[in-house]
């Protein structure tokens, strides 16, 4: 039953895209946690999330990626999300996430927004 | 005129267990493909299935460690609406005194979570919460 959340990091010239595919809740959310205070570790200071292959995410899945948000304003950094389903968008606006996170349709606008 | 009987109705017992939330879903989904609802409305029937679920699993304190979910679908003649029912019976709450969650104090706050219902009243058409000390329903429901 387990859809479980598999990540795929793409390091580039000053910004670092992290994949997922699969069901994001707390341990999805943690996971992707952990790869973006890496990445921040790295030195990397804009962050892409690309949920490409995510069409469900839970409420504690996001609160973790709230907490990405908080890091991400603590370092003076960037993070961004592109390729999200219509139904994850509608909830990312609910919540008001696009307040302090960029929301791209696709992956190239996303890294042209993010680069300039 | 209104319809007595659903046209089609499933019920679920699901223990609070790990991504039993997603059983739920599943059922949420073919049910409402089957009213004929678009895509991305079939999305978010599931995604509030998936945090009716999520809240009675972690504030429910329910000692029976399970959840009711009830689907029912109404129309006169052909498939209209799905009205889901997500019942736990644990101590109840007051939805008067939940406070609505704000991004700005989540973003440097403590505690980010305690979204769940507001996501849910902002992906359904119909939301309703009957809690006492019987427990707690989410009663919730989107046309086609």
């Amino acid at each position: 039953m387990t859809e479980s959340l598999k990540l795929t990091i793409d390091r580039r010239d000053g910004l670092a895209v992290i994949y997922t595919e699969g069901y994001i809740n707390n341990q999805g959310g943690e996971e992707i946690a952990r790869a973006a205070y890496s990445l921040l570790e790295e030195g990397y200071r804009a962050l892409l999330l690309n949920l490409t292959g995510t069409r469900i995410i839970n409420s504690i899945g996001i609160s973790i990626l709230i907490e990405i948000i908080e890091k991400m304003l603590e370092v003076e950094g960037k993070l961004a999300f592109c390729a999200l389903t219509p139904t994850i968008e509608k909830t990312f606006h609910i919540m008001g996430l696009a307040q302090y996170a960029s929301i791209f349709h696709d992956e190239s606008t996303a890294v042209a927004g993010i680069v300039t | 005129m209104t319809a007595k009987t659903p046209l089609r109705e499933v019920k679920l017992v699901l223990p609070m267990a790990p991504d039993m939330e997603l059983v739920a879903s599943q059922a949420a989904s073919a049910l409402a493909i089957w009213v004929g609802m678009s895509a991305d409305r079939v999305d978010e029937v599931r995604m509030a299935v998936v945090e009716a679920c999520i809240n009675a699993f972690e504030h429910s304190h329910a000692r029976e460690r399970k959840v009711d979910i009830s689907f029912a679908v109404w129309g006169e003649l052909a498939p209209e609406r799905l009205e889901i029912r997500v019942h736990d019976n644990g101590v109840g709450f007051s939805p008067a005194d939940v406070e609505e969650p704000k991004i700005e104090h989540k973003i440097r706050g403590d505690r980010k979570r305690g979204w769940g219902l507001k996501i849910i009243q902002g992906l359904m058409d119909e939301v309703r919460i009957l809690s006492g000390s019987r427990g707690t329903t989410v009663v919730m429901s989107k046309s086609r």
